[in-house]
């Protein structure tokens, strides 16, 4: 914008300093976690005792973290894959097709958006006592496919709204079936927005806490474990130098996905 | 957006059209609409109706699917308690006052990136998001380290001579549930408005100005009103999720910081009492619904993402 042509308005040289002075209370927690995670000290408490990476070294001699972090991502890999497929899908449907129940399957999608997670999470606790079905990192998959629905389908319809429903119609006018269509003109044109949803349908999942506290067996994803660890002081450490490996992580493919969603 | 496609689908009335077995595309519209309708049938509609049936249920002896006679007991014990109601006032006065600063916090901001931040301000943008992209468990952990009995403000006053003994209050309390969350929300808090502040046309603030407007007129006239939808959105993104916040209160609440969302978890938990944890359920799904209905009301997320 071109802020600097129009010299008449409000001038507040506060508003760039209010701007990063909430910047920095923002960080600061943040840069005290990546602090400890390089501190000597064994508790996190001040005074800092000097520089370590000891915490790094220990947490690949843990096995029963790295455990907890696999388990995350093998959750976060299946529900964001089928999460991402069921989005596109009904991404399709509502930009692509008039039908009754449209407003019903709008409004169903987005459902997840606005129900509380302890509300969403004892339900699904319900259903799978009801149909005995015992507690894994598939019940915790199911949940996140779920909550991960309404992002994808957004970001998938996005993208499918900018772009003419012609190319489709030619598509089909030169002898193509419909779901060739789908399969040679609509995949294609949604192609980054797809990519940009499973990423995003990812990192939903991977550190999501509340419904996976319900829904983990006895063997938990990386913040669930993370929840139960913070009892044991001495864990602390490790366990910060982890997430912030995994912060970094997440931020890397967020960055990669906000670069594919804006081409 | 609703709208603009059913009238380039109507203006389209040539092309091959969805009527009846006539359309080609009508074995392609079940494959798509058949697995959705089925994970969402089942992941989201079946469980949440299983949780009223539960709500109507004296007790959970026996299967959880066989007959049982109806009882309102639960709802009863739900109204009839005075403590629920009070947990779940609190919670939306919590929730209340953290969307309302969360928003007044934010908005400064945005309008530092809307109007002021030049040609850094995706840089900018981006750098307010990171924190909101960190793990929400591990920011919720951060404030511990802060607010702790040897947390960096306790070390602070300390160091500073301020005080001599570390504050046990700063943690596990009402406050610490509020400053926690205000800090988790105030990124998130400043999308919608940055939304509603993009909107404006910026040659009203020329009117404006040409009018002998001062600037001061200019903001309270012109910019505020005409960002308030933005504003409104802020709030309301905010305070529906944080009605139904259960894991921070568990983190850094304390006996004394306890939501509505922690009674719930609760009896499904510790208290094993699901036919009353479901009454609550209902009750807080119920409150949730009846806010979002009154925030559609006021404000169309799809005007807000229009361009003005």
């Amino acid at each position: 914008m071109t802020a600097s042509a129009r010299p008449r308005r409000l001038r507040l040289p506060v508003i760039r300093g209010y701007y990063w002075l909430l910047i920095g209370l923002l960080y600061l927690p943040i840069a005290i976690l990546f602090v400890f995670s390089i501190n000597a000290n064994t508790t996190l408490s001040f005074p800092l005792r000097g520089f370590t990476l000891a915490w790094y070294a220990k947490l690949f001699a843990t096995p029963a973290l790295l455990h907890a972090v696999t388990n995350s991502v093998m959750v976060a890999l299946g529900s964001s894959v089928a999460a991402t497929a069921l989005g596109s899908m009904i991404a399709i449907l509502l930009s692509r097709f008039n039908f009754r129940g449209r407003t019903a399957l709008t409004g169903l999608a987005m459902l997840p958006l606005i129900i509380p997670f302890v509300v969403l999470a004892v339900a699904l606790l319900i259903l799978f006592r009801a149909l005995d079905i015992n507690l894994s990192l598939v019940t915790i998959a199911i949940a996140h496919v779920v909550v991960a629905l309404p992002y994808t389908t957004l970001i998938v319809l996005a993208r499918l709204i900018g772009f003419d429903k012609q190319l489709e119609e030619a598509s089909m006018d030169l002898g193509a079936s419909y779901p060739a269509t789908l399969r040679l003109v609509v995949l294609p044109i949604a192609a980054p927005a797809i990519v940009s949803a499973w990423i995003t349908a990812f990192t939903v999942s991977f550190d999501e806490f509340a419904l996976a506290l319900f829904l983990a067996g006895r063997d938990p994803t990386f913040p669930v474990y993370l929840y139960g660890q913070l009892r044991f002081a001495n864990t602390l450490p490790v366990l910060i130098a982890t997430a912030v490996l995994l912060m970094l992580g997440t931020l890397t493919l967020i960055l990669v996905a906000d670069r594919i969603r804006k081409r | 957006m609703t709208a603009s496609v059913d009238q380039a689908s109507r203006t389209k009335g040539a092309a091959p059209e969805r009527r009846g077995g006539s359309d080609p595309r009508r074995g392609s519209f079940w494959f798509l609409l058949g697995p959705p309708a089925i994970v969402l049938g089942l992941f989201l509609i079946v469980p949440v109706l299983l949780m009223i049936a539960v709500s109507f249920r004296a007790d959970l002896s026996g299967e959880l699917l066989a007959p049982f006679t109806p009882t309102l007991k639960q709802f009863q014990q739900a109204f009839a308690g005075a403590g629920y109601w009070r947990v779940l006032g609190i919670s939306a006065l919590t929730a209340f006052g953290v969307a309302a600063i969360a928003t007044v916090t934010a908005y400064p901001i945005a309008y530092f990136l809307a109007f002021r931040a030049g040609k850094r301000a995706a840089l900018y943008l981006i750098l307010l998001l990171v924190p909101f992209w960190t793990s929400y468990l591990l920011r919720v952990m951060a404030w511990k380290l802060m607010l702790g009995e040897q947390g960096v403000v306790n070390s602070v006053l300390i160091g500073t001579g301020l005080i001599d003994d570390p504050l046990d209050a700063l943690l596990y309390n009402r406050s610490a549930v509020v400053v926690t969350l205000i800090y988790v929300w105030i990124p998130f808090a400043a999308l919608p408005i940055l939304a509603g502040l993009g909107r404006i046309d910026v040659r009203l603030h020329d009117a404006a100005a040409d009018l002998y407007g001062s600037p001061l007129q200019q903001f309270l006239r012109v910019t505020l009103p005409l960002s308030l939808p933005g504003v409104v959105a802020a709030f309301f993104m905010v305070f529906i999720p944080t009605v139904g916040e259960y894991v921070t209160p568990l983190l850094v609440g304390g006996t004394g910081g306890t939501m509505y969302g922690n009674l719930i978890q609760d009896f499904f938990t510790r208290a094993a009492n699901w036919p009353l944890g479901s009454a609550l359920s209902i009750i807080m799904l119920t409150v949730t619904l009846g806010l979002v209905i009154v925030a559609l009301r006021i404000v169309d997320p799809r005007r807000l993402l229009e361009r003005g």
